[in-house]
């Protein structure tokens, strides 16, 4: 198992799993429940134009999010 | 984009939850699911009601509610807001959990995107603890199946408890097996959550109590582990529906209390012991996936990821952003060019029998021109000049929406309203207002964040709406095209008409950014948006919607103002109580500060009296220009263009109209929409405040400019 890291510092097609989620209150919830939870996978398939937020793939449908909000799910490489 | 009867204005707003049955026997069953996964599309279906439906999350801001009868029984349908869970982050999630907490339905439906069904399950997991009767309807099969994804309906029938159909939501009877499996209730209970051994004793020391002064019909397990995980939205929800707040019932509390205590010297408070009950669920979740999901090897579904690269591209997305806008629009003028003419010709040329056979039947001559010259022309003006382009631009843009193209705006333009401190979602919201602003105000309820939700309201009216979208393209074309016609000329009306759409949305921004920083201030808060598969769009359907539901439905709106506003201008224009007529007095009262707004005083009288719909504005003006002579057929653009010089109209005139347009108050309904979303007048003025200030600006600075360097 690699170092943790965020989110927000997978490159695009890279594959992770979850770690922990860092963010708090109604943030928290909402990760929760799109599925990013300790153990789920997750995939960066690509960012936006302007070069946030970025897309990824989690349980199947994309998810755009915010670098900022990315910056609080912590992952790591397998 | 919703423009049907119950999106626009007065329906807009839901009530409360109680459902009135048509008769004793009759159900009433919830339709639940995640956002965008064809719950709206079920509704329609099985009710035939056009509630609006799209690609893209978050339509259904407010609960709608539908009939339908099969045999004997009647089923009242409620289409709840689509929520990711009941967790209640959101003001929609917390519509949705309340209407199936308290809502008394009989049964709950979840429909589910066969594509994601293990996210999808976790809210069926949450439905199935406070529904007595839930049915999981499995919908977007046929696309799972492309996605080479196989789901066992027994097998996920077997592991949930609950039964399961595969539908596809489109079609009547492949929908209507749905209303059976409602009729029989469940033999078994659904699986349960097993929350592990420190939440189930929790739960259990609370629950007695509970029952015992809720009784049996309450989810007392439900309710139970959302005290334990205090919940002030809830709280204040049961404190309304249910006549008492169970924490003020003494033994609750007391048992409440010390269970939490429990949990909380086993490291179970607050977020831990939120996050192990969303664990637990999604879980369970993916154990009841894994039985009965095959999924294939990733990588596959490479088609959207194509598309995304262009349309969400580095380099791309923009110039694709606006391509796609230009060619919707060159559409609009090109197919609207000559039906326009056509419809204006046939209308006109009913003027003269009309008038005929008014005085055959010895009208008074005032009664003949009130109906004729007043009402009858306004409505001939405003029917030529909108329908044509109405009837195109909404399926187009119907079309668009339908493909899931909306959300990918959205994605691009995140990172502009990030900068001005605002949600990426108000874009969503922005491309609403391009249909009708009333709509785009209510589906600011999207948003989560108040303070965003509010600069997506004020801000809403900064894009032109449908109403607008004729006078722009006329005043464009006739002014800066030039009356040659044909391919080129078409060409440009699109691209000056796309710069416009351009400027409407820098200002947009502007405004959000200036509101952010003075009255509104904060950080952005959280985002999350879906980006939904491409999937075909169906064209039958959006021909139907677009042309019955939106055109005709804006039309008559547009008609049923434009009648008695033609009415009220003939009077105006007739009535001369001191020798000048109320219009030209009127016009001339205004005249000093139209043209100082680089107009006349007729098209500032024009906005004023255009409040009700924007559609009549042109129409008004040359009610008002034309009042006196008998003005025929001014269809043509040649013909128009002699008139609005003949009035005195310069290509100033013309520049201050489009900006005035672009910027001025928002007309009557959108003003009473923002009033019943904000409710507060503060925020309404303001709304009609910024945009008008923000025209002025722009007249005033093009005024001075022409003074100075001249036309």
């Amino acid at each position: 198992m690699n170092m943790p890291k965020s989110l927000a510092a997978t490159e695009v097609g890279e594959t992770v799993r979850v770690v922990s989620l860092l963010a708090e209150g109604r943030m928290r919830r909402r990760l929760a429940d799109l599925g990013l939870i300790p153990g789920a996978e997750v995939t960066c398939l690509g960012r936006s134009p302007l070069g946030d937020p970025s897309a990824y793939l989690i349980r199947g449908a994309v998810i755009a999010i915010r670098r900022r909000d990315a910056m609080e799910v912590s992952v790591t490489t397998e | 984009m919703g423009l049907t009867h119950s999106s626009t204005g007065h329906g807009a707003v839901d009530g409360g939850l109680a459902i009135d049955r048509k008769q004793p026997g009759d159900r009433v069953i919830a339709l639940a699911g995640n956002p965008n996964v064809g719950k709206s599309t079920l509704f329609n279906t099985l009710t035939g009601l056009h509630q609006h439906t799209g690609n893209w999350p978050g339509k259904t801001v407010a609960s709608a509610t539908g009939y339908v009868r099969a045999g004997e029984r009647g089923y009242h349908l409620v289409d709840i807001p689509g929520t990711y869970s009941l967790f209640a982050s959101s003001e929609e999630e917390e519509v949705a959990r309340d209407f199936l907490l308290f809502g008394g339905a009989d049964a709950a439906v979840v429909v589910c995107d066969a594509c994601t069904l293990e996210r999808n399950l976790n809210l069926v997991l949450q439905v199935t603890e406070i529904a007595p009767h839930t049915v999981l309807c499995l919908n977007l099969v046929e696309e799972a199946a492309k996605k080479r994804i196989r789901i066992s309906t027994e097998r996920l029938s077997a592991a949930l408890g609950i039964p399961v159909i595969a539908v596809n939501a489109r079609r009547k009877n492949s929908v209507l097996p749905l209303l059976a499996l409602l009729e029989t209730p469940p033999a078994s209970p659904p699986v349960r959550v097993d929350y592990g051994e420190e939440i189930e004793e929790a739960v259990h020391r609370v629950e007695p109590y509970l029952s015992a002064s809720l009784g049996a019909s309450c989810p007392t397990r439900w309710l139970a582990l959302r005290l334990l995980a205090p919940d002030a939205s809830l709280a204040a929800s049961t404190a309304r529906h249910l006549a008492c707040d169970p924490m003020e019932v003494p033994e609750i509390a007391r048992a409440v209390e010390g269970a939490r205590d429990m949990l909380a010297a086993k490291g179970l408070a607050g977020d831990a012991l939120r996050d192990r009950i969303v664990e637990r669920i999604m879980h369970l979740a993916h154990e009841v996936a894994a039985e009965a999901v095959t999924v294939p090897p990733p990588g596959t579904c490479n088609r959207d990821r194509a598309i995304d690269r262009i349309l969400t591209g580095r380099v791309t997305a923009y110039p694709a952003m606006l391509i796609l806008l230009a060619v919707v629009f060159w559409l609009t003028i090109v197919g609207a060019n000559y039906p326009s003419a056509a419809l204006s010709r046939l209308l006109f040329s009913l003027e003269p029998p009309l008038t005929n056979l008014f005085a055959h039947w010895h009208f008074p001559a005032w009664l003949t021109g009130l109906l004729v010259d007043g009402v009858f022309r306004t409505v001939a003006w405003v029917t030529s000049v909108m329908l044509p382009p109405m009837a195109i631009f909404f399926p187009l843009f119907t079309f668009l929406e339908d493909v899931g193209f909306l959300p990918r705006i959205a994605y691009n333009l995140d990172r502009p309203f990030c900068a001005c401190h605002a949600c990426g979602k108000q874009a969503l919201t922005m491309c609403m207002g391009f249909g009708c602003n009333a709509a785009g105000v209510v589906g600011c309820r999207i948003i989560d964040s108040p303070r965003e939700r509010l600069l997506a309201i004020l801000t809403n009216a900064f894009v032109p709406c449908n109403g607008r979208f004729p006078t722009l393209i006329t005043v464009l074309t006739v002014f800066f095209v030039g009356s040659a016609g044909g391919m080129f000329s078409s060409l440009t009306s699109a691209l000056l008409l796309t710069a416009v759409i351009v400027l409407a949305v820098l200002m947009t921004l502007l405004a959000t950014c200036l509101l952010s920083v003075t009255c509104l201030r904060g950080t952005p808060s959280g985002f999350t948006l879906e980006l939904p598969p491409y999937r075909p769009p169906q064209l039958k359907q959006i021909l139907v919607r677009s042309v019955l539901d939106r055109t005709l439905f804006v039309l008559g709106r547009a008609i049923a103002v434009a009648a008695p506003a033609g009415a009220v201008i003939w009077l105006l224009a007739n009535v001369s109580p001191g020798g000048a007529s109320l219009l030209a007095w009127g016009a001339g009262a205004l005249d000093p500060l139209g043209h100082l707004l680089g107009m006349d005083g007729v098209l500032l009288l024009a906005f004023l009296l255009a409040l009700p719909a924007n559609e009549i504005l042109l129409p008004i003006a040359l009610m008002a220009y034309t009042a006196g002579t008998s003005l025929m057929d001014y269809g043509a653009g040649g013909e128009l263009r002699a008139l609005l010089l003949s009035a005195g109209w310069s290509r100033e005139t013309a520049l201050c109209l489009v900006f005035f347009c672009l910027f001025h108050w928002p007309c009557s309904t959108t003003i009473l929409t923002i009033h019943k979303e904000t409710k507060s007048v503060r925020w309404t003025l303001l709304a009609c405040a910024l945009p008008t200030l923000f025209g002025m600006l722009f007249c005033l600075v093009t005024h001075g400019l022409f003074a100075l360097f001249g036309a």
